[in-house]
């Protein structure tokens, strides 16, 4: 009879740990990527899902420091690739390439600090402004 | 940093330098096409110490009141364009006054990328840096904002950023918590443009006041007018050999 008990009970448990996961995953769902705009990227998704910081790093390093100006590994790159079709950047919104995956795993992202998040505007020179609107805002809207 | 203090070592590293491109100027007829392509380097070749990029700047060109380098400046590499106290300024436009005969002048100061910058010998983190070519450079990736450049600085040519920037040119990161300062608009002379936003913008005018160019390249202008014409550099006493030089000055 004891023997019974320990059986049913042990399949309790094992259905149990079956179900839990299903019942988590049903709280934080993926991140959704939205496919680059190029044929395949630089390497393998899978590579580049566990290694992109290590590329960007030796990248930024010969470029600041040497003036290698490779485009393959590079983060204007990745931009200009991967910009929402949206939003047109890589880190605006939380759905943006750079976002979903960072605001999933809880990784803050520095770049975007000083990079741009969006790609070159293909603009003529006579087009652009004569001084761009980059001025740090003040409330109403004062020149600091 | 001692052998750089007196001014007779320095006339001699100024005539030493200067032998050196009458010889290689002569010995490297065919060698011209060797700093063509030297200049117009492929995207993988890193930049080369045997080029060192600088800048004439003729005073007696610069018209008063034009603030056209100024303006290109700051459209090129993202700048506000605002010039208060915590602004970033990579040029600016200064009208100096001689004190005895009240001549008054009018010339741009930027960053003059000296061979041997201040800026690079205080940085504890090893930010500001001087690239093979002569460029001198921060590193925003591990500059920590300490200001020691900006006070080493004997042109007050560095900036602080304050605030936080957005829609910054992709060519040109800036950042808050950093130092910055002109950058020969490196990511021009990187694609083999070879001249930068402020000199274009000076032609442009028809000023043709700056030159911008490979100092030790024997047949580009700037090394020619560095031959045979009196060019001066600010602050000379510092022994900094600088890259930018001014004429009429």
């Amino acid at each position: 009879m004891r023997e019974i008990i320990r059986a049913w009970g042990l399949t309790a448990l094992l259905a149990g740990l079956l179900l839990a996961p299903a019942g988590v995953m049903a709280g934080v769902e993926k991140p959704v990527l939205e496919r680059g705009k190029g044929e395949r990227c630089v390497e393998d998704t899978e590579y580049m899902r566990r290694y992109h910081m290590q590329l960007l790093k030796h990248h930024r390093d010969d470029t600041m420091r040497r003036g290698i100006r490779t485009t393959k590994h590079s983060l204007k790159g990745c931009v200009e690739c991967h910009a929402s079709s949206k939003t047109g950047s890589v880190a605006s919104s939380k759905e943006d390439f750079c976002m979903a995956c960072h605001v999933y795993a809880s990784v803050k992202l520095d770049c975007w600090d000083c990079h741009a998040t969006k790609p070159m505007k293909k603009t003529t020179p006579a087009a652009m402004p004569r001084l761009s609107p980059l001025t740090v805002g003040l409330p109403g809207g004062q020149q600091p | 940093m001692s052998d750089l203090q007196q001014k007779p070592v320095n006339e001699e590293r100024r005539t030493l330098l200067k032998a050196g491109a009458v010889a290689t100027g002569t010995a490297l007829a065919p060698g011209v096409l060797l700093f063509g392509a030297a200049q117009a380097r492929a995207p993988e070749e890193p930049a080369s110490d045997k080029v060192r990029w600088g800048m004439i700047i003729d005073v007696n060109k610069c018209a008063d009141g034009c603030n056209d380098c100024v303006t290109a400046c700051n459209e090129e590499n993202g700048l506000s364009g605002a010039t208060g106290p915590q602004d970033s300024q990579w040029i600016r436009k200064l009208n100096i006054r001689h004190l005895k005969t009240g001549v008054e002048t009018s010339l741009p100061m930027l960053c003059v990328h000296c061979e041997h910058p201040p800026c690079v010998d205080v940085c504890p983190t090893g930010a500001s840096m001087k690239r093979a070519d002569g460029i001198v450079l921060v590193d925003r990736h591990i500059c920590i904002g300490c200001r020691y450049c900006m006070m080493a600085c004997p042109y007050k040519a560095r900036s602080f950023v304050h605030e936080p920037l957005t829609d910054q040119n992709p060519e040109v990161p800036r950042g808050k918590g950093c130092v910055e300062s002109c950058t020969f608009c490196v990511q021009k002379v990187d694609r083999g443009e070879n001249t930068t936003a402020c000199v274009e913008a000076c032609n442009a005018a028809g000023h043709k006041a700056m030159i911008f160019g490979d100092m030790n390249d024997p047949t580009s202008e700037i090394a020619q007018i560095l031959k045979t014409q009196k060019t001066t550099e600010i602050r000379a006493d510092l022994g900094l050999n600088t890259g930018v030089r001014y004429q009429g000055i």
